[in-house]
């Protein structure tokens, strides 16, 4: 294990910045999302949830797939991707546990075949440094899908205490950044860093969500659970807005959509959101008519159809950011003890 | 606090009973102390989960465009604020208002919860109100603050009361401190041009365009909006810098100028805490000193100044150098 002085972070990034890109929280007009370092931002490491989580590192909110230029009477198609070569390997610094565990939930999706390959180039050149909770907040419920806060995985794993932040390799990429680096750290730690384990695992241990039942969420209930009639008065106060979508971690749908500049077409993909009434629009409508329909979409999408089409694995990784940022809170953990109980 | 909520659950209950009203539209317990969510009652035993505390900053106002035109009277509680938006509501023709019972209620100011919840390092076990003190327990320890420093953004200017209801609840005549509700707006104005732009750059850079604050706002209550109309042509779900931080929110600010009441919802929604408000209270502010003071919601019936015509009108260059 391997420490560095809290006051001596700055020439790490500064470091790893020499020869790759950084994603890391950093603070701008009071709130914290991941966005690219350079020298004099704000960082803040210990900020548990960021608003934005770390997928848009992977999977951007927009993201330009090819372009159609227009000469004359010839069309060009413009593969984006014939680009992607030059870009730089990058680092994501600062990875919590659930928001790590959110990554497998989206490699799933979207390194199955068909390999989405915009998502792929990205997610392959990247080393991912996860930062060990210290003090868990009374929204988080990682653990109920067995997820240890305290000991998160990814290429290296990193601790806080007030003064140090202790660094421990875990993979090739890993050790790789770790040669990188090693000349600003000094060794040392382990004691400490069992330290604010246990530390963390006292907080982990009184959060009010740790108890939730899952039991009940499984595809063989999927009717009974589709057809309950308690999604109307789970969802009666939805505004539609698709805040708990946006900033969840594990969220995956996007819209591709054609945008006309002077000289032809760019086309796109953007986040999208089945809190909203056009997605999946067909030729006869939205599919599902109601919010009830469209909240109770997301829900069972999160605990029963992903599950029962990827061995069991939840799709909720108990981040709690639905949790807080829903306007007019209702959240995921309202719909588990609503229809978990019994 | 508790005796008004005593109050208007005994009342929620009365109305219900009675068979007066179908529906009653309040707020009901959450999770944690904190997160009360709008609820709809339709039976006395649903009551059981009624709530009315210092966490029940949602206007409940718009739900009553879809709920008024259900058969059956429905009841409302609305804080002064609420009242506003309510009677905008009514001037659009977007509630069906005889089948409404408004119970002006009592507000105390509310707090907000992010706020709280930071000065307690994430994890709230408790928070306790006592005059101008809070006290917010965590399992980090205690502490006492000031009310007016974890107020809601809405709140901590607000000196509104009431301006609708078929009957009111007040038990306390909380007296609101006088604030000026343009403070930051002139902060804003007495920056150079480049500052603003800087500052507006660095709030809306963090949107993600969620449209929690439109569909929130009381003034959109348009059936489809523009943005969610694939046919329109706006690339409304991408969420560009340019076409964001330009157009997006000063086209929706210009769109409910003169019919925004200021009661904040926006900025109380955001996910990212931007000041959404600043930009209504700006074209308020506008509005009052080219036209003459004028608030939206004040009245039911009656001109406004954006969408009537007299010959004192300003000139467009007075209006021009009055938006400087
Ligand atoms: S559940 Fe909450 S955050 Fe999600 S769309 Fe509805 S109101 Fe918005
Ligand atoms: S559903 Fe909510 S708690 Fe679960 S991963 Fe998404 S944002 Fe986090
Ligand atoms: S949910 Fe767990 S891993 Fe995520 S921030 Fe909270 S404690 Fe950390
Ligand atoms: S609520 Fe905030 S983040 Fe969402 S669209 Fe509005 S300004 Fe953007």
């Amino acid at each position: 294990m391997l420490k560095i002085a809290k006051s001596k972070l700055n020439d790490l990034y500064a470091k790893i910045n020499e020869s790759m890109g950084l994603f890391i929280p950093v603070k701008v007009a009071g709130e914290v999302d991941y966005r690219v370092w350079s020298e004099g931002k704000e960082v803040s490491l210990e900020t548990l949830k960021t608003v934005k989580s770390p997928k848009s590192m992977f999977f951007p909110q927009t993201e330009n797939l090819m372009k159609f230029v227009k000469e004359g009477k010839n069309i060009e198609i413009i593969d984006v991707r014939e680009d992607f070569d030059q870009r730089k390997p990058f680092v994501l610094f600062g990875v919590k546990a659930c928001d790590y565990k959110a990554i497998e939930v989206l490699d799933k999706v979207f390194l199955a075949d068909p390999v989405d390959t915009y998502y792929q180039d990205r997610r392959e050149k990247t080393t991912i440094i996860t930062t060990a909770c210290s003090k868990p907040e009374d929204t988080c419920f990682c653990s109920v899908f067995g997820i240890d806060a305290t000991n998160p995985l990814g290429d290296v794993t990193t601790y806080l205490d007030n003064d140090y932040l202790y660094w421990q390799a875990n993979t090739e990429k890993g050790e790789n950044l770790t040669n990188l680096v090693k000349d600003l750290f000094e060794n040392g730690g382990e004691e400490k860093v069992a330290e604010i384990k246990e530390n963390a695992k006292k907080v982990l241990d009184c959060l009010p969500f740790k108890n939730l039942d899952l039991s009940k969420f499984k595809p063989e209930n999927l009717n009974e659970l589709f057809n309950s009639d308690k999604w109307q008065e789970l969802s009666e106060a939805c505004l539609a807005c698709g805040t708990c979508t946006f900033v969840c971690p594990t969220c995956q749908c996007f819209d591709i959509r054609d945008f006309k500049t002077n000289k032809g077409v760019v086309r796109f993909r953007c986040w999208d959101s089945c809190m909203y009434s056009d997605f999946t629009q067909m030729s006869h409508g939205n599919n599902r008519t109601t919010q009830t329909q469209r909240f109770r979409q997301r829900f069972m999408h999160k605990l029963c159809y992903y599950p029962s089409q990827n061995g069991g694995l939840y799709s909720c990784v108990g981040c709690g950011r639905c949790v807080n940022k829903c306007p007019q809170n209702l959240n995921i953990v309202k719909v588990i003890k609503a229809l978990g109980d019994k | 606090m508790q005796e008004i909520q005593a109050k208007m659950k005994a009342r929620a209950k009365e109305l219900l009973e009675s068979g007066q009203v179908a529906r009653v539209i309040g707020w009901k317990k959450g999770e944690f102390i904190y997160d009360n969510s709008p609820a709809t009652f339709e039976s006395v035993e649903e009551l059981d989960n009624f709530v009315y505390d210092y966490f029940c900053g949602s206007n409940l106002s718009k739900y009553l465009i879809a709920e008024s035109k259900k058969p059956g009277k429905t009841a409302v509680f609305l804080k002064p604020c609420d009242t506003y938006s309510y009677n905008q509501l009514i001037k659009e023709h977007r509630i069906n208002k005889d089948n409404v019972y408004v119970i002006a209620i009592e507000c105390l100011a509310k707090l907000n919860a992010e706020t709280i919840k930071n000065l307690a390092d994430g994890f709230v076990t408790g928070v306790s109100v006592e005059g101008d003190k809070v006290t917010i327990s965590s399992p980090y320890g205690e502490k006492v603050v000031d009310k007016k420093d974890v107020l809601l953004t809405k709140c901590s200017t607000c000196s509104k009361t009431h301006v609708a209801g078929d009957e009111q609840i007040i038990v306390y005549n909380f007296e609101k401190p006088s604030t000026d509700r343009f403070e930051k707006v002139k902060e804003l104005e007495a920056m150079t041009e480049d500052e603003r732009f800087a500052f507006w750059r660095s709030q809306l850079s963090k949107c993600i365009r969620c449209n929690a604050c439109r569909n929130v706002c009381p003034a959109c209550s348009c059936v489809k909006c523009v943005f969610d109309n694939p046919a329109s042509g706006i690339s409304a779900k991408a969420n560009d810098d340019k076409f964001e931080e330009q157009l997006f929110h000063v086209i929706r600010a210009f769109h409910v100028s003169g019919r925004c009441t200021d009661c904040g919802e926006c900025s109380r929604v955001c996910p990212q805490n931007i000041p959404l408000h600043l930009l209504n209270r700006k074209f308020i502010k506008d509005i009052n000193q080219t036209y003459g003071e004028y608030q939206a919601g004040e009245e039911t019936e009656g001109k406004t100044p954006l969408t009537s015509y007299t010959v004192n009108d300003a000139e467009p260059n007075e209006v021009v150098n009055g938006g400087k």
